[in-house]
Protein backbone atom coordinates (compact mmCIF):
# COMPACT_ATOMS: atom_id res chain seq x y z
CA UNK A 1 0.00 0.00 0.00
CA UNK A 2 0.90 3.75 -1.25
CA UNK A 3 0.94 5.83 1.84
CA UNK A 4 1.50 9.85 0.91
CA UNK A 5 3.10 11.65 3.78
CA UNK A 6 2.90 15.51 3.49
CA UNK A 7 6.60 16.64 3.59
CA UNK A 8 6.12 20.75 3.52
CA UNK A 9 7.68 21.22 6.62
CA UNK A 10 7.22 19.53 10.10
CA UNK A 11 8.11 15.91 11.50
CA UNK A 12 7.03 13.93 8.02
CA UNK A 13 10.49 11.92 8.34
CA UNK A 14 9.11 9.60 11.61
CA UNK A 15 6.04 9.07 10.26
CA UNK A 16 8.06 7.65 7.29
CA UNK A 17 10.27 5.47 9.08
CA UNK A 18 7.42 4.03 11.79
CA UNK A 19 5.21 3.29 8.81
CA UNK A 20 8.24 1.70 6.48
CA UNK A 21 9.47 -0.33 9.76
CA UNK A 22 5.45 -1.79 9.81
CA UNK A 23 5.74 -3.10 5.65
CA UNK A 24 3.94 0.14 4.10
CA UNK A 25 5.44 2.20 0.93
CA UNK A 26 5.50 6.06 1.75
CA UNK A 27 5.90 8.82 -0.63
CA UNK A 28 6.50 12.16 0.36
CA UNK A 29 3.69 14.91 -0.64
CA UNK A 30 6.12 18.24 -1.56
CA UNK A 31 3.75 19.54 -4.51
CA UNK A 32 0.59 19.00 -6.54
CA UNK A 33 1.63 16.29 -8.91
CA UNK A 34 2.77 14.11 -5.76
CA UNK A 35 -0.69 13.73 -4.75
CA UNK A 36 -1.75 10.53 -7.14
CA UNK A 37 -2.65 6.97 -6.56
CA UNK A 38 -2.96 6.80 -2.70
CA UNK A 39 -4.20 4.85 -0.68
CA UNK A 40 -3.53 7.01 2.33
CA UNK A 41 -2.28 10.03 3.56
CA UNK A 42 -0.22 11.51 6.76
CA UNK A 43 -0.49 14.72 7.83
CA UNK A 44 2.33 15.39 10.48
CA UNK A 45 3.25 17.87 13.50
CA UNK A 46 4.79 20.87 12.61
CA UNK A 47 3.81 24.16 12.40
CA UNK A 48 0.44 24.62 11.02
CA UNK A 49 0.21 27.74 9.85
CA UNK A 50 3.39 27.43 7.74
CA UNK A 51 1.99 23.86 6.61
CA UNK A 52 -1.24 25.55 5.29
CA UNK A 53 0.20 28.60 3.79
CA UNK A 54 2.35 26.37 1.36
CA UNK A 55 -0.49 23.65 0.84
CA UNK A 56 -1.88 26.97 -1.07
CA UNK A 57 0.94 28.24 -2.74
CA UNK A 58 1.66 24.86 -4.02
CA UNK A 59 -2.06 24.47 -5.29
CA UNK A 60 -1.86 20.88 -2.67
CA UNK A 61 -4.86 22.02 -0.70
CA UNK A 62 -7.96 21.11 -3.37
CA UNK A 63 -7.13 17.69 -4.39
CA UNK A 64 -5.67 16.67 -1.03
CA UNK A 65 -9.56 17.96 0.92
CA UNK A 66 -10.88 15.78 -2.65
CA UNK A 67 -9.24 13.01 -1.44
CA UNK A 68 -10.13 12.56 1.54
CA UNK A 69 -13.70 13.39 1.28
CA UNK A 70 -13.15 10.74 -1.32
CA UNK A 71 -12.93 8.75 1.77
CA UNK A 72 -8.98 7.45 1.60
CA UNK A 73 -7.91 6.91 5.19
CA UNK A 74 -6.00 9.77 7.09
CA UNK A 75 -3.68 9.69 10.19
CA UNK A 76 -3.25 13.19 11.15
CA UNK A 77 -1.11 14.66 14.13
CA UNK A 78 -0.97 17.99 15.81
CA UNK A 79 -0.73 20.57 13.10
CA UNK A 80 -2.38 17.83 11.13
CA UNK A 81 -4.82 18.22 13.17
CA UNK A 82 -5.38 21.82 12.96
CA UNK A 83 -5.81 21.55 8.96
CA UNK A 84 -8.59 18.88 9.10
CA UNK A 85 -10.34 20.94 11.78
CA UNK A 86 -13.76 22.68 10.21
CA UNK A 87 -13.15 25.16 13.24
CA UNK A 88 -10.56 26.91 14.69
CA UNK A 89 -11.07 28.75 17.85
CA UNK A 90 -9.98 32.18 17.68
CA UNK A 91 -10.89 32.98 14.39
CA UNK A 92 -8.41 31.52 12.28
CA UNK A 93 -9.62 30.66 8.47
CA UNK A 94 -10.17 26.63 8.76
CA UNK A 95 -7.40 25.14 5.75
CA UNK A 96 -8.67 21.44 4.76
CA UNK A 97 -11.91 21.64 7.14
CA UNK A 98 -13.07 18.14 6.65
CA UNK A 99 -13.09 17.55 10.08
CA UNK A 100 -15.92 18.48 12.03
CA UNK A 101 -14.52 19.26 15.09
CA UNK A 102 -13.24 22.50 16.84
CA UNK A 103 -9.90 22.43 17.94
CA UNK A 104 -7.59 25.75 19.65
CA UNK A 105 -4.10 25.85 18.78
CA UNK A 106 -1.58 26.06 21.20
CA UNK A 107 -4.05 24.78 23.92
CA UNK A 108 -1.52 23.84 27.00
CA UNK A 109 0.66 27.25 26.32
CA UNK A 110 3.99 27.51 25.14
CA UNK A 111 7.21 25.01 25.04
CA UNK A 112 7.52 25.50 28.83
CA UNK A 113 3.46 23.61 29.35
CA UNK A 114 4.05 20.72 27.25
CA UNK A 115 3.98 17.37 28.56
CA UNK A 116 3.64 13.27 28.28
CA UNK A 117 1.37 11.48 29.52
CA UNK A 118 -0.27 7.83 28.82
CA UNK A 119 -3.88 6.88 28.08
CA UNK A 120 -5.87 5.02 26.49
CA UNK A 121 -6.93 5.37 22.67
CA UNK A 122 -10.26 3.78 21.41
CA UNK A 123 -9.49 0.15 22.98
CA UNK A 124 -5.74 0.33 23.47
CA UNK A 125 -4.52 0.54 26.76
CA UNK A 126 -1.72 3.02 28.30
CA UNK A 127 -0.57 4.46 25.23
CA UNK A 128 2.54 6.98 25.48
CA UNK A 129 1.29 10.46 24.67
CA UNK A 130 3.95 13.19 23.78
CA UNK A 131 2.40 17.02 23.40
CA UNK A 132 4.25 19.66 22.02
CA UNK A 133 2.88 22.85 22.23
CA UNK A 134 0.05 20.74 21.36
CA UNK A 135 -3.55 21.57 20.62
CA UNK A 136 -6.30 20.12 21.88
CA UNK A 137 -10.46 19.43 20.60
CA UNK A 138 -13.16 21.72 22.28
CA UNK A 139 -15.99 20.13 21.05
CA UNK A 140 -16.95 17.57 19.03
CA UNK A 141 -19.91 17.27 15.53
CA UNK A 142 -22.04 14.37 14.92
CA UNK A 143 -20.80 11.36 14.34
CA UNK A 144 -17.77 12.04 15.84
CA UNK A 145 -15.88 9.29 18.01
CA UNK A 146 -14.41 10.29 20.64
CA UNK A 147 -11.07 8.07 21.01
CA UNK A 148 -8.98 9.95 23.54
CA UNK A 149 -8.92 12.06 26.43
CA UNK A 150 -5.26 13.52 28.32
CA UNK A 151 -4.66 13.18 31.73
CA UNK A 152 -5.76 16.60 33.35
CA UNK A 153 -9.07 17.29 35.48
CA UNK A 154 -10.84 18.77 32.58
CA UNK A 155 -9.97 16.18 30.67
CA UNK A 156 -9.78 17.54 27.19
CA UNK A 157 -10.31 15.90 23.91
CA UNK A 158 -6.85 14.82 22.50
CA UNK A 159 -7.38 12.57 19.42
CA UNK A 160 -10.99 11.49 17.34
CA UNK A 161 -12.08 9.40 14.34
CA UNK A 162 -14.47 10.40 11.87
CA UNK A 163 -15.41 7.95 9.16
CA UNK A 164 -11.54 7.84 7.52
CA UNK A 165 -10.28 10.73 9.32
CA UNK A 166 -8.06 9.75 12.31
CA UNK A 167 -6.48 13.08 14.14
CA UNK A 168 -5.11 13.54 17.36
CA UNK A 169 -3.56 16.17 19.24
CA UNK A 170 -0.40 14.38 20.68
CA UNK A 171 2.43 12.66 18.41
CA UNK A 172 2.83 8.84 18.29
CA UNK A 173 5.43 9.03 15.57
CA UNK A 174 7.76 10.17 18.28
CA UNK A 175 7.52 7.20 20.32
CA UNK A 176 8.08 3.65 19.85
CA UNK A 177 4.70 2.62 20.41
CA UNK A 178 3.45 1.68 16.53
CA UNK A 179 0.01 0.81 17.68
CA UNK A 180 -1.64 3.98 16.07
CA UNK A 181 0.30 3.38 12.60
CA UNK A 182 -0.93 -0.24 12.57
CA UNK A 183 -4.55 0.44 13.45
CA UNK A 184 -4.58 3.44 10.61
CA UNK A 185 -2.72 0.65 8.35
CA UNK A 186 -5.89 -1.50 9.19
CA UNK A 187 -8.22 1.38 8.01
CA UNK A 188 -5.94 1.39 4.55
CA UNK A 189 -5.74 -2.10 4.46
CA UNK A 190 -9.96 -2.68 4.86
CA UNK A 191 -10.93 0.26 2.58
CA UNK A 192 -8.68 -1.32 -0.29
CA UNK A 193 -10.70 -4.87 0.21
CA UNK B 1 0.99 17.06 34.54
CA UNK B 2 3.19 19.97 33.93
CA UNK B 3 5.95 18.64 36.03
CA UNK B 4 8.43 16.40 33.61
CA UNK B 5 11.25 14.58 34.71
CA UNK B 6 14.59 15.45 33.02
CA UNK B 7 14.59 12.49 30.55
CA UNK B 8 10.83 13.48 29.71
CA UNK B 9 11.58 17.00 29.13
CA UNK B 10 14.95 16.54 26.58
CA UNK B 11 12.16 14.18 24.53
CA UNK B 12 9.62 17.03 24.19
CA UNK B 13 12.73 19.66 23.87
CA UNK B 14 14.29 17.61 21.05
CA UNK B 15 11.00 17.01 19.80
CA UNK B 16 9.69 20.76 19.27
CA UNK B 17 13.10 20.59 16.66
CA UNK B 18 11.44 18.12 15.15
CA UNK B 19 8.63 19.73 14.29
CA UNK B 20 10.89 22.87 12.46
CA UNK B 21 12.19 20.80 10.12
CA UNK B 22 11.65 21.79 6.64
CA UNK B 23 11.12 25.30 8.24
CA UNK B 24 12.83 28.80 8.36
CA UNK B 25 13.66 30.75 11.57
CA UNK B 26 13.49 34.35 10.61
CA UNK B 27 15.86 36.93 12.78
CA UNK B 28 13.03 39.69 13.92
CA UNK B 29 13.72 42.67 15.88
CA UNK B 30 10.25 43.98 16.46
CA UNK B 31 6.76 42.46 16.31
CA UNK B 32 5.62 44.17 12.91
CA UNK B 33 8.64 41.82 11.39
CA UNK B 34 7.65 38.88 13.77
CA UNK B 35 4.60 39.30 12.05
CA UNK B 36 5.68 39.85 8.50
CA UNK B 37 7.85 36.45 9.25
CA UNK B 38 4.92 34.57 10.25
CA UNK B 39 2.56 35.72 7.29
CA UNK B 40 5.66 34.70 4.88
CA UNK B 41 5.84 30.79 6.36
CA UNK B 42 8.67 31.21 8.87
CA UNK B 43 8.36 28.01 11.10
CA UNK B 44 9.67 30.21 14.25
CA UNK B 45 11.46 33.27 14.79
CA UNK B 46 14.26 34.74 16.85
CA UNK B 47 14.06 37.71 18.61
CA UNK B 48 16.59 39.95 19.50
CA UNK B 49 17.41 43.98 19.46
CA UNK B 50 19.70 43.91 16.36
CA UNK B 51 20.51 41.68 13.88
CA UNK B 52 24.29 39.91 13.47
CA UNK B 53 24.93 42.26 11.04
CA UNK B 54 24.24 45.47 12.89
CA UNK B 55 25.91 43.80 15.57
CA UNK B 56 28.87 43.29 13.80
CA UNK B 57 28.84 46.92 12.47
CA UNK B 58 27.75 48.61 16.18
CA UNK B 59 30.74 46.40 17.65
CA UNK B 60 31.08 46.59 21.58
CA UNK B 61 29.82 43.96 24.15
CA UNK B 62 26.35 42.33 22.43
CA UNK B 63 24.42 41.22 25.55
CA UNK B 64 20.56 39.06 25.22
CA UNK B 65 17.99 41.65 24.51
CA UNK B 66 14.96 43.30 26.73
CA UNK B 67 12.76 40.91 27.83
CA UNK B 68 9.86 43.31 27.52
CA UNK B 69 10.85 43.69 23.81
CA UNK B 70 10.69 39.80 23.18
CA UNK B 71 7.52 39.67 25.26
CA UNK B 72 6.08 41.74 22.66
CA UNK B 73 6.95 39.47 20.05
CA UNK B 74 5.67 36.66 21.85
CA UNK B 75 2.40 38.52 21.59
CA UNK B 76 2.46 38.88 18.43
CA UNK B 77 2.83 35.54 16.79
CA UNK B 78 1.36 32.30 17.60
CA UNK B 79 4.76 30.48 16.05
CA UNK B 80 7.60 29.27 18.49
CA UNK B 81 9.43 32.27 19.45
CA UNK B 82 13.22 31.70 20.11
CA UNK B 83 15.87 34.28 21.97
CA UNK B 84 19.71 34.18 22.38
CA UNK B 85 21.82 34.25 25.34
CA UNK B 86 25.73 34.65 25.79
CA UNK B 87 27.71 31.46 25.59
CA UNK B 88 28.18 30.81 29.37
CA UNK B 89 25.73 33.27 30.91
CA UNK B 90 23.57 31.13 32.78
CA UNK B 91 22.01 33.87 34.26
CA UNK B 92 20.55 35.14 31.31
CA UNK B 93 19.25 31.47 30.13
CA UNK B 94 17.18 31.67 33.67
CA UNK B 95 16.12 34.95 32.55
CA UNK B 96 15.11 33.91 29.21
CA UNK B 97 13.07 30.53 30.75
CA UNK B 98 11.24 32.85 33.48
CA UNK B 99 9.81 34.81 31.00
CA UNK B 100 8.83 31.68 29.45
CA UNK B 101 10.94 31.60 25.99
CA UNK B 102 9.89 28.35 23.66
CA UNK B 103 14.62 28.34 22.70
CA UNK B 104 17.13 29.75 23.61
CA UNK B 105 20.22 30.18 21.71
CA UNK B 106 23.42 30.13 22.98
CA UNK B 107 24.87 31.70 20.58
CA UNK B 108 28.49 33.22 19.57
CA UNK B 109 26.37 36.22 17.92
CA UNK B 110 26.93 37.97 21.22
CA UNK B 111 30.02 38.59 23.26
CA UNK B 112 30.43 35.62 25.24
CA UNK B 113 30.16 35.55 29.32
CA UNK B 114 32.73 32.60 29.88
CA UNK B 115 35.44 31.15 27.72
CA UNK B 116 35.69 27.83 29.52
CA UNK B 117 32.64 26.63 30.26
CA UNK B 118 29.10 26.21 27.82
CA UNK B 119 25.92 26.46 30.14
CA UNK B 120 24.96 23.50 31.52
CA UNK B 121 22.10 22.92 29.42
CA UNK B 122 20.74 19.60 31.12
CA UNK B 123 19.55 21.73 34.51
CA UNK B 124 17.16 23.55 32.41
CA UNK B 125 13.80 22.76 31.38
CA UNK B 126 13.69 25.30 28.21
CA UNK B 127 15.68 23.15 25.41
CA UNK B 128 18.71 25.40 23.86
CA UNK B 129 20.45 25.05 20.37
CA UNK B 130 23.96 25.92 20.50
CA UNK B 131 26.25 26.46 17.23
CA UNK B 132 28.75 24.01 16.10
CA UNK B 133 31.79 23.83 13.01
CA UNK B 134 32.12 20.30 13.35
CA UNK B 135 31.49 16.96 14.99
CA UNK B 136 33.29 17.37 18.07
CA UNK B 137 31.50 20.66 18.44
CA UNK B 138 28.25 19.59 18.34
CA UNK B 139 28.46 16.30 20.45
CA UNK B 140 29.86 18.58 23.00
CA UNK B 141 26.83 20.74 23.16
CA UNK B 142 24.25 17.77 22.68
CA UNK B 143 26.54 16.50 26.16
CA UNK B 144 25.86 19.77 27.72
CA UNK B 145 22.27 19.37 27.17
CA UNK B 146 21.12 21.02 23.63
CA UNK B 147 18.13 19.40 21.66
CA UNK B 148 19.31 21.36 18.63
CA UNK B 149 22.40 22.25 16.59
CA UNK B 150 23.24 24.33 14.14
CA UNK B 151 26.31 25.73 12.22
CA UNK B 152 27.85 28.45 13.22
CA UNK B 153 28.50 30.21 9.66
CA UNK B 154 29.86 33.61 9.80
CA UNK B 155 27.05 35.75 11.33
CA UNK B 156 26.03 38.95 9.70
CA UNK B 157 28.29 38.25 6.49
CA UNK B 158 25.64 36.85 3.83
CA UNK B 159 28.56 34.65 3.07
CA UNK B 160 28.00 31.63 2.75
CA UNK B 161 31.18 29.62 2.75
CA UNK B 162 31.01 29.01 6.86
CA UNK B 163 28.25 27.60 6.86
CA UNK B 164 28.77 25.22 3.93
CA UNK B 165 32.47 24.37 5.65
CA UNK B 166 30.08 23.13 9.34
CA UNK B 167 27.88 21.42 7.56
CA UNK B 168 30.28 19.03 5.16
CA UNK B 169 32.42 19.49 8.67
CA UNK B 170 29.55 17.88 10.92
CA UNK B 171 28.48 15.60 8.08
CA UNK B 172 31.63 14.10 7.19
CA UNK B 173 32.39 13.69 10.65
CA UNK B 174 28.71 11.54 11.24
CA UNK B 175 30.12 9.64 8.26
CA UNK B 176 33.39 8.21 9.95
CA UNK B 177 32.22 7.74 13.06
CA UNK B 178 29.19 5.84 11.14
CA UNK B 179 32.35 3.24 10.18
CA UNK B 180 34.44 2.98 12.84
CA UNK B 181 34.30 -0.22 15.60
CA UNK B 182 34.04 -0.05 19.04
CA UNK B 183 37.62 0.37 19.81
CA UNK B 184 37.99 3.32 17.13
CA UNK B 185 34.72 5.01 18.88
CA UNK B 186 36.33 4.80 22.35
CA UNK B 187 39.28 6.80 20.89
CA UNK B 188 36.97 9.40 19.17
CA UNK B 189 35.36 10.02 22.18
CA UNK B 190 38.09 10.77 24.32
CA UNK B 191 39.45 13.00 21.41
CA UNK B 192 36.16 14.52 21.37
CA UNK B 193 35.97 14.91 25.09
CA UNK B 194 32.08 13.51 25.05
CA UNK B 195 30.66 10.09 26.69
CA UNK B 196 31.51 7.17 24.46
CA UNK B 197 27.78 6.27 24.19
CA UNK B 198 27.22 9.63 22.46
CA UNK B 199 29.57 8.62 19.36
CA UNK B 200 27.58 5.08 19.92
CA UNK B 201 24.49 6.20 18.86
CA UNK B 202 25.54 8.87 16.26
CA UNK B 203 27.38 5.17 15.16
CA UNK B 204 23.37 3.81 14.89
CA UNK B 205 21.76 6.31 14.02
CA UNK B 206 24.00 7.68 11.26
CA UNK B 207 22.88 10.98 12.09
CA UNK B 208 22.84 13.41 15.21
CA UNK B 209 20.59 12.47 17.77
CA UNK B 210 19.52 16.41 17.35
CA UNK B 211 17.95 18.04 14.83
CA UNK B 212 20.82 19.86 12.96
CA UNK B 213 20.07 23.24 11.47
CA UNK B 214 22.09 25.26 9.02
CA UNK B 215 23.07 29.18 9.82
CA UNK B 216 25.04 31.97 8.87
CA UNK B 217 24.96 34.00 6.12
CA UNK B 218 21.81 32.49 4.14
CA UNK B 219 20.72 35.41 2.19
CA UNK B 220 18.95 33.95 -1.01
CA UNK B 221 16.73 30.73 -1.98
CA UNK B 222 19.65 29.30 -3.66
CA UNK B 223 21.67 29.61 -0.20
CA UNK B 224 19.01 27.50 1.76
CA UNK B 225 18.58 24.83 -0.96
CA UNK B 226 22.37 23.81 -0.97
CA UNK B 227 22.42 23.75 2.60
CA UNK B 228 19.55 21.73 2.43
CA UNK B 229 20.88 19.42 -0.13
CA UNK B 230 24.24 18.95 2.12
CA UNK B 231 22.09 17.85 4.63
CA UNK B 232 20.81 20.42 6.50
CA UNK B 233 17.15 19.72 8.75
CA UNK B 234 16.08 23.46 7.99
CA UNK B 235 17.38 26.81 7.92
CA UNK B 236 17.97 29.93 10.20
CA UNK B 237 17.94 33.53 8.46
CA UNK B 238 19.64 35.76 10.62
CA UNK B 239 20.19 39.47 8.68
CA UNK B 240 19.41 38.19 4.94
CA UNK B 241 15.87 38.74 5.50
CA UNK B 242 15.36 42.48 7.11
CA UNK B 243 18.26 42.96 5.58
CA UNK B 244 17.26 42.95 2.25
CA UNK B 245 15.17 45.34 -0.35
CA UNK B 246 12.14 43.37 -0.32
CA UNK B 247 11.43 41.03 3.16
CA UNK B 248 8.49 39.39 2.66
CA UNK B 249 8.82 38.10 -0.94
CA UNK B 250 12.31 37.58 -0.10
CA UNK B 251 11.29 35.50 3.11
CA UNK B 252 8.57 33.51 1.09
CA UNK B 253 10.85 32.53 -1.60
CA UNK B 254 13.26 31.06 1.02
CA UNK B 255 10.44 29.19 2.92
CA UNK B 256 9.18 27.70 -0.78
CA UNK B 257 13.34 26.60 -1.40
CA UNK B 258 13.73 24.87 1.84
CA UNK B 259 10.30 22.97 1.07
CA UNK B 260 11.24 22.12 -1.96
CA UNK B 261 15.20 22.33 -2.28
CA UNK B 262 15.21 19.73 -5.06
CA UNK B 263 13.14 21.43 -7.51
CA UNK B 264 15.50 24.01 -9.51
CA UNK B 265 12.88 24.83 -11.16
CA UNK B 266 11.20 25.89 -8.78
CA UNK B 267 13.74 27.52 -7.02
CA UNK B 268 14.43 29.49 -10.29
CA UNK B 269 10.59 30.95 -10.09
CA UNK B 270 10.77 32.14 -6.95
CA UNK B 271 14.92 33.54 -6.96
CA UNK B 272 12.89 35.94 -9.56
CA UNK B 273 12.71 39.55 -9.25
CA UNK B 274 13.29 39.00 -5.46
CA UNK B 275 14.86 42.87 -4.98
CA UNK B 276 18.70 43.37 -3.68
CA UNK B 277 20.05 41.28 -1.47
CA UNK B 278 22.02 41.83 1.78
CA UNK B 279 25.04 43.52 0.44
CA UNK B 280 27.07 41.36 2.03
CA UNK B 281 30.87 41.12 3.53
CA UNK B 282 33.27 38.44 2.45
CA UNK B 283 33.88 36.46 5.67
CA UNK B 284 37.44 36.63 5.19
CA UNK B 285 37.55 40.66 5.04
CA UNK B 286 36.13 40.86 8.56
CA UNK B 287 37.77 41.85 11.67
CA UNK B 288 35.03 39.79 14.40
CA UNK B 289 35.43 36.01 13.86
CA UNK B 290 32.29 34.83 15.50
CA UNK B 291 33.01 31.43 14.84
CA UNK B 292 36.06 30.75 17.10
CA UNK B 293 33.75 31.59 20.37
CA UNK B 294 32.98 28.92 22.02
CA UNK B 295 34.69 25.69 21.22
Amino acid sequence: MNIGVLAVQGAFIEHENMLRSLGAECRELRCREDIDHLDGIVLPGGESTVQARLLTELSMMTPLKKLIESGVPVLATCAGLILLAEHIDGGEAPHIATLPVTVRRNAYGRQSASFCCRASFGTMADVPMMFIRAPFIESVGDGVEIMAHDSSDAQNITAVKYKNQLAMAFHPELTNDTRIHEYFLKLVARRRG
Amino acid sequence: MKENDTKTQYELNKGLAQMLKGGVIMDVTTPEQAKIAESAGACAVMALERIPADIRAAGGVARMSDPAMIKRIQAAVTIPVMAKCRIGHFAEAQVLEAIDIDYIDESEVLSPADDTYHIKKSDFHVPFVCGARDIGEALRRIDEGAAMIRTKGEPGTGDVIQAVRHMRAVMSGIAKITAMNEREMLAAAAEMRVPYELVKNVHDLKRLPVVNFAAGGIATPADASLMMQLGADGVFVGSGIFKSENPAKRADAIVKAVTNYKDASLIAKVSENLGGAMVGINADEIKTIMEERGK
